[in-house]
């Protein structure tokens, strides 16, 4: 993975001093709360229902197993024992005391981390695929790109104060498992005419209250243009994107303003006047960063069958939680944060550090968080799959759940979050107690069940197969579902069955929707596609056809 | 008492008025606003002073393009600390229209802020007396950065290679 140089390590350390001032600042009344949110929040820091939250970088959800270890640290000394991993393959902590968030930064430092842009109108961290280098249909590993696009976003003068938040997710594999089509710009590597590697660049997707899948603004950008050319998309939005209302000042509202095809031409035009001055990707640059994510020293192996002979436990676990590696005789591990009792995506000190023992053991001292909210061992070799099982297992960390009903992704919630309007973890709570047979929810095949506690759409609700958002109803808790969304490389937006529904009833209105999935199935057809192919209105007939019994 | 200001990084008593200022003085040098300049070119050019010219956030860098070499100082407005398009602006005249002239931020300037608007091309700064002190010291919060600059006024040479 890439390590820091004395740049790196100079401009994060110099980060954690200006902070510390801008902190000292605030609590000696020299700067107004107005003044301090806007610097805080370009460092991660909310000031949150119960108390502040933190939210950490981690770029493109790479993790080494002493960063983990310091996250655990981090998470007993200053918070009260767990972090919860995000969407965007970032942590947050959600009770740091203000006084103290400049040493957490200063504990980050040493091990190369940082909360820089996690939040505000800046670019954000930028996301990609979490089997990046491991998969067998990718075209090339995009992680020395997103490394390059991290750096040259760090900071960037022009763009930290951008009319609203901005987030890039870079893909190199024909599935898309970073989003990048609901995100304000994707970069997807791709082949050209020519077949040289290059880009193809989209933008204005997003969710939140006006959810959009992005459009393609250029289907080739070869590789040394792609600083420009961002810097071109990134200069239209900033000068012309709306500032004056909070709820049209995505990107994406100013490409669908525009149309896809204006926005083109402007961006276009933007990069060719000002592509000779701006920053070009030069080789050995592109070839320094590359050298960070050669491949480990993988043994030499065949394929094996780990699964064959043992319990129905660990099989069910192997097939599941584990997925497919382009090395023979090895296999990318899911360490899954969706136990049944726990909030989706949270985890312990004591878990993370012994997942940071279990990736110097088993996966050359490297973890991966996801942008579902699980973790991902990328690199363990067959053979000893069952002994991770075992420790994992004991650790509550081996649910065998991914990719189906119970993995949900969740966000914070009103148990957290002070925008929320409603909660999720009580939701996802009520879920698991719903569905906790096994053979039911492998019956029921991949399954995604997004879930946000308000139109922010943290959860990504509008992406799932099945969606939830928390409404807020004089004061009470309802829950819109919608079906059919997707967020894959044939991303789709969900549609709404009808009207919202109580807390207690969610669960039931589920299982509604999913009794019409199983009786209408064809062979082999996922939830999604059977939605796709019959519409909402069975769907929706059957979860409305009778009241729910309390 | 005339304001003071940064520029160049030094803290420095600003000659230049807005129109409001200026009282009757024929010699002073004149910040106009852009409506101002637009209404009443000819005269302005004619009356032979050193002139500027203060761009609000929604004002195009091209809407003064013609003009220019008439300016010896361009000043973009920063309404409040969310405002950004003037590290757009400064940059578009620094690295597309070449403006070498004196570039200004005005309006809500505060220290924090001051590194990435030099490396955007600002070189003068106007801010709360108080300020100026910290101001100075801002200007170097970082020693180094990830982007090639426009701020060789300042002689910062900060970039990785």
């Amino acid at each position: 993975m890439y390590r820091y140089d004395a740049v790196d390590k100079t401009l994060v350390t110099e980060r954690v001093a200006q902070f510390r001032d801008q902190t000292r600042r605030f609590l000696a009344g020299e700067l107004s709360e107005d003044e301090f949110r806007h610097l805080r929040l370009r460092n991660g820091l909310y000031i949150q229902r119960h108390a502040p939250m933190l939210r950490v970088a981690i770029p493109y959800g790479l993790l080494s197993s002493a960063q983990l270890r310091a996250l655990g640290g981090i998470a007993r000394r200053y918070d009260r024992g767990y972090g919860h991993f995000t969407t965007r393959q970032n942590i947050q902590y959600n009770w740091p005391k203000l006084e103290e968030v400049p040493d957490i930064l200063a504990e980050l430092a040493k091990v190369e981390m940082h909360s820089i842009q996690t939040s505000g109108n800046c670019i954000r961290n930028t996301t990609s695929d979490h089997l990046a280098g491991v998969t067998p249909d990718e075209l090339e590993d995009p992680r020395p790109w997103c490394e390059l696009i991290r750096q040259w976003s760090t900071f960037h003068p022009e763009f930290t104060y951008l009319p609203r938040k901005f987030k890039i997710a870079v893909t190199g594999a024909a599935q898309d498992r970073a989003a990048s089509l609901v995100h304000d710009v994707g970069v997807h590597i791709v082949r050209g005419p020519g077949g040289d590697l290059g880009f193809e660049i989209l933008a204005g997707g997003g969710l939140g209250r006006t959810p959009i899948i992005g459009q393609v603004v250029r289907e080739f950008l070869p590789r040394e243009h792609l600083l420009t050319y961002l810097e071109a998309v990134l200069r239209v939005y900033n000068l012309e994107g709306r500032r004056d209302n909070i709820h049209k000042a995505r990107i994406k509202i100013l490409v669908r303003s525009l149309g896809i095809e204006e926005f083109r031409r402007r961006v276009e035009a933007e990069w060719e006047r000002t592509r000779s001055s701006g920053p070009r990707v030069d080789d050995a640059e592109i070839a320094r960063l590359r050298s960070f994510f050669n491949p480990p020293a993988y043994r030499r192996l065949t394929d094996t069958e780990p699964a064959a002979g043992k319990s129905t436990a660990f099989r069910a676990w192997y097939r599941y939680n584990t997925t497919a590696h382009k090395v023979a005789g090895y296999r990318a591990v899911y360490v899954s944060l969706k136990k049944p009792d726990v909030p989706p995506g949270d985890v312990t000190d004591t878990q993370m550090e012994l997942l940071a023992d279990l990736a110097d053991r088993y996966s050359f001292g490297e973890v991966r968080v996801t942008h579902t909210q699980n973790l991902l061992l990328a690199d363990v070799e067959q053979e000893q799959t069952f002994e991770l099982w075992q420790t994992l297992e004991r650790a509550g960390l081996a649910t065998p759940n991914i990719g189906t009903l119970t993995d949900m992704i969740c966000c914070p919630g009103l148990d957290f979050c002070s925008l929320a309007n409603a909660g999720s973890i009580d939701v996802a709570k009520l879920i698991n107690e719903r569905f906790d047979d096994y053979d039911y929810i492998y019956d029921l095949g991949e399954l995604e069940v997004k879930m946000s506690g308000c139109m922010n759409a943290c959860g990504h609700h509008h992406v799932g197969h099945i969606g939830i958002l928390g409404v807020d109803k004089s004061g009470e808790e309802w829950y819109q579902i919608t079906i059919g969304g997707a967020a894959g490389a044939d991303a789709s937006l969900g549609s709404v069955i009808g009207p919202s529904v109580a807390k207690t009833d969610v669960p039931e209105t589920i299982a509604r929707l999913l009794e019409v999935y199983v009786e209408q199935r064809r062979p082999d057809e996922r939830f999604l596609d059977t939605v796709r192919r019959l519409g909402v209105r069975p769907f929706k007939e059957r979860a409305y056809a009778a009241p729910v019994a309390a | 008492m005339p304001r003071r200001l940064l520029r160049d990084g030094l803290i420095v008593h600003d000659e230049w008025f807005y129109r409001a200022e200026a009282q009757d003085d024929p010699a002073a040098a004149l910040i106009l606003t852009l409506a101002e300049w637009q209404s009443g070119r000819d005269a302005w050019i004619a009356r032979g002073g050193r002139l500027g010219v203060e761009l609000a956030p929604a004002h195009r860098v091209e809407q003064l393009a013609a003009d220019l070499p008439l300016f010896s100082l361009i000043a973009c407005s920063f309404p409040g600390p969310s405002e950004g398009r003037g590290y757009s602006q400064a940059r578009l005249l620094r690295e597309y229209w070449k403006f070498s002239g004196e570039l200004r931020a005005t309006g809500h300037v505060r220290s924090d802020q001051l590194f990435f608007m030099a490396r955007c091309g600002f070189n003068s700064f106007e801010m709360a007396d108080a300020d100026l002190q910290d101001a100075y010291t801002a200007l170097s919060t970082f020693s180094r950065a990830y982007q090639p600059s426009n701020d060789a006024g300042l002689a910062l040479k900060l970039r990785r290679r």
